[in-house]
């Protein structure tokens, strides 16, 4: 048989204990699990160095049901440090957190779970599930670390499309995402036309900008500068974690503006550290250390060099001459979507992509969200996002396949 | 004098208060609409949350575009479902394909703009036909105003203070005339109303100079 389905991670606790089952909000999906699809040696994913992957594991959640014509299914992508865990609890626990866009995906929410099956797969290279670096090489047995083949966003989006197939999933109704997310929405756009009626690109940009490659090299460099990182075959009990929080720490600014963090921290100083030496003095430095700390425990650091060189070598100019030509051969609707305050992916970067698209005669539609929460504006409660997708949505089921 | 019912208070003067504007933008719906033919491609140059288009797909099935500056009107707009883009009009008529929409409606948006002409000759480019709707401010009453009291009109076709409005150009059904014949516009079609009861506007039909609030006028290119 090509395909080998790995049956679904264990049953979470609370089966059969009514009385203990918690309770979640109304407007939650609820328990979830991620579950893992391996696509068999004759199902290889070859990726744009030339180099195969074989076997690929993708690891990916579904809420909702697949209308009996198929044509309900929205792919939600994730961003640089998310996973396939987009909505719903994992666990049972007082701490335990949603998914990382509870906000937009449930029943009744923007991503309207009782009409829409949503699927969200950890793409390609990520160290949730999905093949990378972190995973072993079944040619020796141990894991890829520094020797994974170089990848690229439409790699990411080709192992998306495999997942698609297996899932017998023909067309989309959508694909949304976010940042890296919505780089992947672009591709979407780009590489399966026929597959996509409907494209929302968030927070994004054609290609990566100087000033974004320039913090992730100064990212990769507190990494690979660290001694721990060991020329990339550090064990995985001992990670160069120094240097991997302290790449967190330089791309978390860049999430947030400068209006954000002054609403947040201010000048504001901790209580019980003195300002005479250079330890912890004020509450922007705590926080920053808090959010490196907290990366450290989640996240690999070989994984965030791979993703963050995919990110950078993402470039629709240079692949296909200009933006317009990229969108030459797109069927799809775009709702482009940025939001005024975030400076990494600058709202400039969605007007070129919706420029593009106007003179190549594609229907799009644009808002630029009023936000003083950076790019991470799409993450957050506080703007109108939510009330752009629902409209948008529907517009595409609709008028149906075109 | 009092301010008008729902006037901004003084405040920041560059919040402009679009929901004063929203029965006047209204008003030559109906005539905008009958423009329209079924399944047509229309772009609504200043749509602000999409109302006429809204009408126009469900009435006529257009594929209809807007393009609007005010953000919330924008997010509004797409929120109902609507292909509407955030932009500067002016610039965004720029480089869209000639005649690639069958009308362009450009509805009470001409006295908002820097250079009314550029924009009117760039619908008529991309546009098959034009339908600009303005305040004209030759109404007699305003003159009456104008004339007697010596102050500026605030009304419902123009309800805003002198410094708290978003109007730079200010127009008349004459004005607008001659301007069409000097750029060698073809005025294919005129339509005028004035108030009429609370919510309501009627047609007006001889001296619409003197007797209208509001103007419609329909435009083809003329070479």
């Amino acid at each position: 048989m090509s395909t080998r389905r790995t049956p679904p991670a264990a049953e979470p606790p609370g089966g059969g204990h009514e009385a203990l089952a918690p309770s979640y909000p109304p407007d939650s999906v609820g328990l979830v699990a991620t579950r893992l699809l391996t696509l068999g040696a004759d199902r290889p994913l070859r990726l744009e160095s030339g180099a195969v992957l074989a076997p690929v594991t993708v690891a990916y959640e579904t809420y909702g049901e697949l209308s009996a014509a198929g044509d309900n299914a929205v792919l939600v992508c994730h961003a640089l440090s998310g996973s396939a865990h987009a909505a719903g609890y994992h666990g049972t626990g007082a701490d335990e957190k949603p998914g990382w866009w509870e906000l937009m995906v449930g029943p009744g929410k923007a991503i309207d779970t009782t009409r829409w099956f949503v699927i969200c797969s950890n793409f390609l290279g990520s160290c949730y599930g999905t093949t990378g670096p972190t995973s072993v090489d079944p040619a020796t047995g141990r894991r890829w670390g520094i020797n994974f083949p170089l990848f690229t966003i439409r790699d990411m989006v080709e192992l998306q499309r495999l997942l698609l197939d297996e899932l017998g999933i023909a067309r989309l109704l959508a694909v949304v995402g976010g940042s890296m997310g919505g780089m992947q929405a672009l591709q979407w756009a780009i590489s399966h036309p026929d597959r996509v009626a409907g494209v929302i690109p968030i927070a994004t940009a054609g290609g990566m900008s100087a000033q974004g490659i320039a913090f992730n090299e100064v990212g990769r460099r507190a990494i690979m500068g660290d001694p721990l990182w060991r020329g990339g075959e550090y064990p995985e009990s001992d990670p160069p974690a120094h240097g991997l929080a302290l790449a967190r720490m330089v791309g978390h600014i860049t999430y947030l503006s400068e209006e954000a963090m002054h609403r947040k921290f201010g000048r504001r100083r901790l209580a019980d550290e003195p300002g005479s030496s250079f330890g912890r003095e004020f509450e922007v430095e705590d926080y920053l250390r808090a959010q490196g700390d907290k990366f450290v425990r989640r996240f690999d650091a070989n994984t965030y060099l791979y993703l963050t060189r995919a990110m950078d070598s993402f470039d629709l100019v240079a692949d296909h001459g200009s933006l317009q030509n990229a969108f030459a051969g797109c069927t799809s609707s775009f709702l482009v979507v940025s939001f005024r305050s975030d400076w990494l992916f600058p709202p400039s970067q969605s007007q070129a992509i919706v420029q593009a698209l106007k003179r190549s005669g594609h229907d799009v539609a644009y808002a630029n969200l009023e936000s003083d929460q950076g790019h991470d504006a799409f993450l957050l409660p506080g703007n109108r996002l939510g009330d752009l997708l629902p409209g948008f949505l529907a517009r595409l089921h609709e008028r149906g396949p075109r | 004098m009092t301010a008008p019912p729902g006037a901004p208070a003084l405040g920041p003067a560059r919040q402009i208060d679009w929901a004063l504007t929203r029965g006047r933008d209204r008003a030559l719906d109906d005539a905008i609409a009958a423009l329209v033919a079924p399944g047509e491609r229309v772009l609504d140059l200043g749509c602000g949350t999409g109302d006429l288009l809204l009408r126009l797909r469900m009435e006529k099935g257009i594929h209809e575009r807007g393009i609007e500056r005010d953000g919330d009107a924008v997010a509004e707009a797409i929120a109902r479902g609507l292909a509407v883009v955030e932009g500067e009009l002016g610039e965004w008529i720029g480089d869209l394909p000639a005649g690639s929409y069958d009308l362009v409606v450009l509805n009470q948006v001409l006295p908002l703009m820097e250079d009314p002409v550029a924009v009117i000759e760039g619908a008529l480019r991309v546009g098959r036909r034009v339908a600009v709707s303005y305040p004209n401010f030759a109404h007699w009453r305003i003159r009456l105003t104008l004339g007697l009291c010596g102050r500026l009109p605030v009304n419902p076709a123009l309800p805003y203070e002198w410094y708290n409005t978003p109007n730079i150009r200010l127009v008349t059904v004459n004005d607008f005339r001659r301007l069409c014949a000097q750029r060698r516009w073809r005025l294919v079609r005129e339509a005028f109303v004035a108030p009429g009861a609370v919510g309501t506007a009627a047609p007006v039909r001889a001296l619409p100079n003197l007797r209208a609030s509001l103007a419609l006028a329909v435009l083809e290119r003329g070479d």
